[in-house]
C-alpha cells in the first residue's frame, strides 16, 4: 500500500497531463492549474531542503575533520556571512531586520548582500568558469591528435570553426570576391554550424526526445519506480 | 628529467602563454571586426521590428560564472529595445537571475540615451520563481497570478506598464539568455509552440550548437546568440563599443594559441613516431 499510494498519484497525474494536452478545456484545463501551482509550491521546499543538505554535508566533513575540511568551513562561513547581512540589511530594494542601513550605504555605496554579491561571489564564479579555458587549451594540445580518417574531419572543421569565430578568421579571407563569398571562412563555418551540425543535433534531439517519452510512459504506467527510492 | 615533470612544464608553459594570449589583447586592443551572423541578424531584426509601445521579456536564466558572454548580450538587447521605444520585463528561471537583471539594467541606464528609464514604467524586474518549463506554462494562463510582487516587494497593479499584460500572450517577444536547464528550451517550448509568441535567445558559445536546430521554418527560435562573439556582433548591429567588442580580440587570439597548440601537438606525435620507426628499423637490421 505504501508503495501503491505514490503509483497511482504518478499515474492519475501523468494521465490528467497527456488528457489535458489533447482537449484544453474545463475540467481538464482547471485540474492542470492547480497541478501547476502545487508543483511550483512543492519545488520552493527544494531549495530548503537544498540548503538543508548542504549544511549538514559540510558539519559532516568539519566535525569528522576529513581531507580539506578546511574548505568545507569556508564555505559554512561564506554561507552564514551572507544569510546574515541579507537579514540584517536585506538586499537591492528589500530592507532588513535593521532596515534599509543607510549608513552601510553611504560608507560601502551598497547594501553589504548586495556588495559581497558583486565583488566576491561574481568574481569568483567567472574566474572558476574562466579556468575551463586553461584546461581545453592544455587538453588541445596533448589529445586533439590526428590518428584515423574521422578526427582527421574532426579536425578540419575544428579549424574552420574557430577561424571562423574570430575577427583573424574574417580579415584573413576578406580579400575573397563576392562571388566566391561562400570560401570566405566566417561563411564556410556558418554552413559547418546550420547544416551539418544541425543535422547531427537534430539526429541527436529526436532521439533523447524518444528516450524521454519512454521514460515518461514507464514512470507513468509505474514500470519504471526508481523515483520512489529504496532499492526495490 | 622524467616523462611526468616535463609534462608538468609543459602544461605551465600553455597556461602561461594563454595568460598572455588574453592579457595583451585587453592592454592593447588589436581592433579585428567580426561579420553578423545570419542568426544575429534574425534575433536584432525581432526587437528592431516591434513597435514602440510593445512589451518585451528578457528571462536571465543564467548566473554569475557565465556573466561574460552573457551579460553584453541582455545589456545590447535591453539597450536596443529602449531604443526603439519598447518596455522590458526581466524574469528568471535561475536564483541569480533578478541580480543579473538588476546589474544589466543598471549598466544599460549608464548610456546617457536611457538614464531617464523609469522603473515600473520602462522595465520592471520580476525576479526568480521555482518551476522551469511549469512556471512558463503557468505565465500562459496569468502572469499576475505567477508574478503577485515583483523582486523587491512591489505589488503588480503599482506597476504602470503592467497594467494590460495578462498573459504570455501579451508580449511582442521573449529572450532567453540561457546558461542551462532550465531556459531557452522550456521558453520556446511553451512560449512559441504553445501560444506561438516570438522567442529568440542567447547561450553560452558551448551550447548554441544545440540549439541551432531550433531556427527552422517554423520559427520555433527567431535568431540565437551564441556566445561573447554573436554578442559583439549584436553590439556591432546597435553601433555600440560595449565589452564584447572589447573583449573578442582576447577571444580570438586565444582560440588562434589554441589551434596552433594543437598543430605543435600533432608535430610533436609525428616527430616522436617518427622516432619510434627510426629505432624500430635500427633494431632489426
Amino acid at each position: 500500500m505504501k508503495r501503491n499510494i505514490p503509483l497511482i498519484l504518478a499515474f492519475l497525474a501523468g494521465l490528467l497531463m497527456i488528457v489535458s494536452e489533447f482537449i484544453p478545456h474545463r475540467p481538464f484545463s482547471n485540474m492542470v492549474e492547480t497541478l501547476e501551482e502545487w508543483f511550483m509550491i512543492i519545488a520552493g521546499f527544494s531549495i530548503v531542503l537544498g540548503l538543508a543538505s548542504l549544511l549538514q554535508m559540510n558539519y559532516q566533513k568539519i566535525s569528522t575533520k576529513a581531507e580539506n575540511w578546511g574548505y568545507h568551513l569556508a564555505c559554512v562561513i561564506a554561507f552564514a556571512v551572507m544569510v546574515i547581512i541579507g537579514a540584517l540589511w536585506g538586499m537591492e530594494d528589500q530592507p532588513g531586520l535593521l532596515g534599509q542601513g543607510e549608513k552601510i550605504i553611504s560608507w560601502l555605496g551598497k547594501k553589504p548582500f548586495d556588495y559581497t554579491y558583486d565583488n566576491a561571489l561574481v568574481p569568483l564564479s567567472a574566474t572558476m568558469f574562466s579556468l575551463l579555458a586553461f584546461f581545453i587549451a592544455s587538453a588541445a594540445y596533448r589529445a586533439f591528435i590526428i590518428r584515423t580518417f574521422e578526427s582527421n574531419l574532426l579536425m578540419i572543421s575544428a579549424v574552420i570553426v574557430i577561424l571562423g569565430r574570430t575577427g583573424f578568421g574574417t580579415m584573413l579571407t576578406s580579400w575573397i570576391p563576392e562571388n566566391y563569398r561562400f570560401w570566405q571562412l566566417p561563411v564556410l563555418a556558418d554552413f559547418i554550424m546550420q547544416y551539418p551540425n544541425t543535422a547531427a543535433q537534430r539526429a541527436i534531439l529526436i532521439s533523447a526526445s524518444l528516450g524521454i517519452i519512454g521514460s515518461s510512459l514507464r514512470i507513468i504506467l509505474g514500470i519504471e519506480r526508481s523515483y520512489l527510492g529504496g532499492d526495490k | 628529467m622524467s616523462l611526468n615533470t616535463s609534462s608538468v612544464i609543459e602544461r605551465r608553459i600553455v597556461y602561461f602563454l594563454l595568460f598572455l594570449a588574453v592579457l595583451l589583447p585587453l592592454l592593447f586592443p588589436i581592433g579585428w571586426g567580426s561579420e553578423v551572423s545570419p542568426v544575429v541578424k534574425m534575433s536584432y531584426d525581432l526587437i528592431d521590428q516591434t513597435p514602440a509601445g510593445g512589451i518585451g521579456l528578457i528571462s536571465f536564466d543564467y548566473e554569475a560564472s557565465t556573466i561574460t558572454e552573457m551579460q553584453p548580450m541582455a545589456v545590447a538587447q535591453i539597450e536596443h529595445a529602449w531604443s526603439r521605444g519598447q518596455k522590458v520585463i526581466a524574469t528568471a528561471l535561475w536564483p541569480q537571475g533578478p541580480q543579473m537583471a538588476a546589474q544589466s539594467f543598471e549598466e544599460a541606464k549608464r548610456n546617457p540615451l536611457f538614464k531617464d528609464k523609469e522603473y515600473g514604467v520602462d522595465y520592471v524586474n520580476l525576479g526568480y520563481k521555482v518551476g522551469g518549463m511549469v512556471t512558463v506554462q503557468a505565465l500562459g494562463s496569468s502572469f499576475k497570478d505567477v508574478y503577485p510582487k515583483d523582486s523587491s516587494g512591489r505589488d503588480w497593479d503599482t506597476l504602470p506598464m503592467l497594467k494590460n499584460l495578462k498573459n504570455i500572450k501579451g508580449l511582442r517577444w521573449i529572450c532567453s539568455l540561457s546558461a542551462g536547464e532550465p531556459g531557452l528550451k522550456d521558453w520556446i517550448m511553451i512560449a512559441h509552440d504553445v501560444h506561438n509568441v516570438p522567442v529568440t535567445g542567447g547561450t553560452t558559445a558551448v551550447s548554441a550548437p544545440g540549439f541551432l536546430p531550433y531556427v527552422n521554418n517554423h520559427g520555433q527560435l527567431t535568431g540565437l546568440l551564441g556566445g561573447l562573439k554573436a554578442a559583439s556582433e549584436y553590439e556591432a548591429l546597435i553601433d555600440k563599443k560595449g565589452p564584447a567588442t572589447t573583449k573578442m580580440d582576447a577571444q580570438s587570439v586565444a582560440h588562434i594559441l589554441i589551434l596552433a597548440l594543437i598543430a605543435v601537438g600533432n608535430i610533436k606525435v609525428w616527430i616522436r613516431k617518427r622516432d619510434n620507426a627510426k629505432k624500430i628499423e635500427v633494431k632489426d637490421a
